[in-house]
């Protein structure tokens, strides 16, 4: 029958428009929903999500000791080059010739932040920070070394 | 209590004692022009922010909060950035015509202010057709829309002003309609005698479900006429730009965009002065305490409340509804709008010849 189907199609339509009416007018008088972070003015009490990927870091606990091994594997997986790894050779006591990490080179200005280097890493020595802030006035500034000075791996750390 | 018409007949009568009569009907006109044009100014402004922030709120945004307390001055600063620009007039225009465009779809604004009420008494012209005027006006906006589209020499301009065309044509027929199932009732085309129908109630309320279908096709069809998303193809910022005001800059482009939003108004307070009663109280058939105690707020503030209120349906429609096709909007208007509103316009007339309501 058309004009059964005329009928519905009417119902239908204005039954829908009504329920996306509801829903905005659901966000129109209920201010708490408001998304908006005012950003420079909140600055101290800003949360960001867990996830949120700004800068790739390497943790290091108290001791100054890290978990990088130097496998480089982090290297291999990133897309654009981020990520420079240069390696020296310890001498252990026992005079056993040890690969460890002596640079961890992190350039953030080319990293797209997609975070495939901290998948990658076979030991989670390296993952995401939440900071955001990175503009500086010089580009070389953009150029970091992750591994802190005089630190090393952590013991146990294969 | 404080009444408009005391004012008005106030002015008129020192205006006839101290100059000769001419001279007094020359004062008043210019006293007109500038209530009219002051009256579009505020508009103008309050209606930008309210669109801002209700767009905004709905939006789970702040929307403007830096100029002024809470944004209220933004849309000021906005209007003196668009003074302080230069109009540019593209050099392959048709100079006199792109010039003349913005300022004729303002005129034509300006000429539907005249039969509509204010308040009490407070009218510019208290004409018997008034109805019948305003909807013959406003179909000549869209010789300034074309216009400027023509002039404007620019493909894009073009376009937008075609379908502006086409859709303020086909529009037109269903908010006639709609306009007409009220006359069936009121059996009056003065604005004031509508008015004074619904003293005893609104025609929403009073005149069952056909008044409320023909309220809903009113609502659908005035926002397609003035141009507003879910129906804005003539601007189609994503596919032409800003349609026929895209060559236009500074003042002249204001113009256009002020244009838009008095024009909402005008159409909002047809609107409101038709189904919810203009500057009538809300009364319910004979409760005379209660309409006395309605009667105690001042007219204006009713007709104002009112027309916002219509106002705001509108912009709640172009932040919920998604954008229509240009075949849809046609098959909208001509399989779906037209021949209910023609049904209904029937069912309207039988409900006035035997008296149903109430």
């Amino acid at each position: 029958m058309f004009i059964v189907d005329y009928v519905k199609d009417v119902y239908g339509a204005m039954k829908s428009l009504l329920v996306g009416m509801n829903r905005t007018g659901y966000y129109f008088t209920h201010h708490k929903e408001i998304i908006t972070e005012e950003y420079p003015d909140n600055r101290e009490t800003l949360v960001l999500p867990e996830r949120f990927r700004g800068e790739v870091v390497m943790a290091h606990d108290e001791n100054n000791e890290h978990a990088c091994t130097g496998c480089s594997a982090c290297e291999l997986a990133c897309p654009n080059g981020t990520i420079k790894i240069i390696n020296k050779f310890d001498i252990s006591p026992e005079g056993k010739k040890k690969k460890a990490i002596d640079t961890f080179v992190y350039h953030l200005e080319l990293c797209t932040m997609c975070g495939l280097c901290v998948e990658a890493c076979p030991t989670a020595a390296i993952n995401m920070a939440n900071t955001f802030e990175h503009s500086v006035f010089n580009r070389g500034q953009l150029t970091k070394r992750l591994n802190k000075p005089d630190s090393k791996l952590k013991a146990g750390v294969e | 209590m404080f009444s408009l018409e005391s004012l008005t007949t106030l002015v008129q009568d020192w205006l006839n004692k101290t100059f000769p009569p001419t001279w007094a009907l020359l004062i008043e006109f210019v006293i007109v022009g500038i209530l009219a044009i002051a009256l579009f100014a505020a508009l103008g402004l309050v209606l930008v922010i309210m669109e801002r922030k209700v767009a905004a709120w709905i939006q789970i945004r702040l929307g403007p909060n830096r100029v002024g307390p809470l944004g209220i001055l933004q849309s000021t600063a906005d209007t003196i950035k668009l003074i302080m620009k230069e109009g540019l007039t593209p050099d392959g225009a048709d100079k006199f015509l792109f010039n003349l465009a913005p300022f004729i779809v303002m005129i034509v604004s300006m000429l539907i202010l005249a039969p509509i009420g204010f308040a009490k008494g407070f009218h510019i012209w208290d004409i018997n057709i008034g109805v019948l005027y305003v909807s013959a006006i406003s179909s000549v906006s869209v010789i300034g829309i074309l216009m400027a589209g023509w002039a404007s020499n620019n493909k894009y301009s073009l376009l937008g002003a075609m379908r502006s065309g086409a859709q303020m044509v086909s529009y037109e027929l269903s908010v006639g309609l709609s306009v007409l199932s009220i006359i069936v009732l009121t059996g009056s085309l003065n604005i004031n005698d509508i008015v004074l129908s619904q003293q005893n109630g609104w025609w929403l309320f009073k005149a069952h479900i056909p008044a409320i279908i023909s309220f809903v096709i009113f609502i659908i069809a005035i926002t397609a006429e003035t141009n507003r998303a879910p129906f804005d193809l003539s601007e189609a910022e994503s596919e032409l730009t800003a349609g026929f005001h895209t060559e236009y800059s500074g003042m002249k482009f204001a113009l256009f965009f002020l244009s838009e939003y008095i024009n909402i108004f005008i159409v909002c307070a047809i609107g409101a002065t038709l189904f919810l009663g203009g500057w009538m109280p809300f009364h319910i058939g004979n409760w005379e305490s209660f309409n006395h105690i309605m009667d105690y707020i001042p007219s204006f503030i009713w007709f104002f409340g009112k027309t916002f209120f219509m106002i705001f349906l509108i912009m709640w429609f172009r932040w919920t509804f998604p954008r229509l096709r240009v075949d849809q909007l046609l098959n909208l208007e001509w399989k779906y709008l037209l021949p209910i509103s023609m049904v209904n316009l029937i069912v309207m007339t039988l409900v006035a010849i035997k008296g149903w309501h109430f």
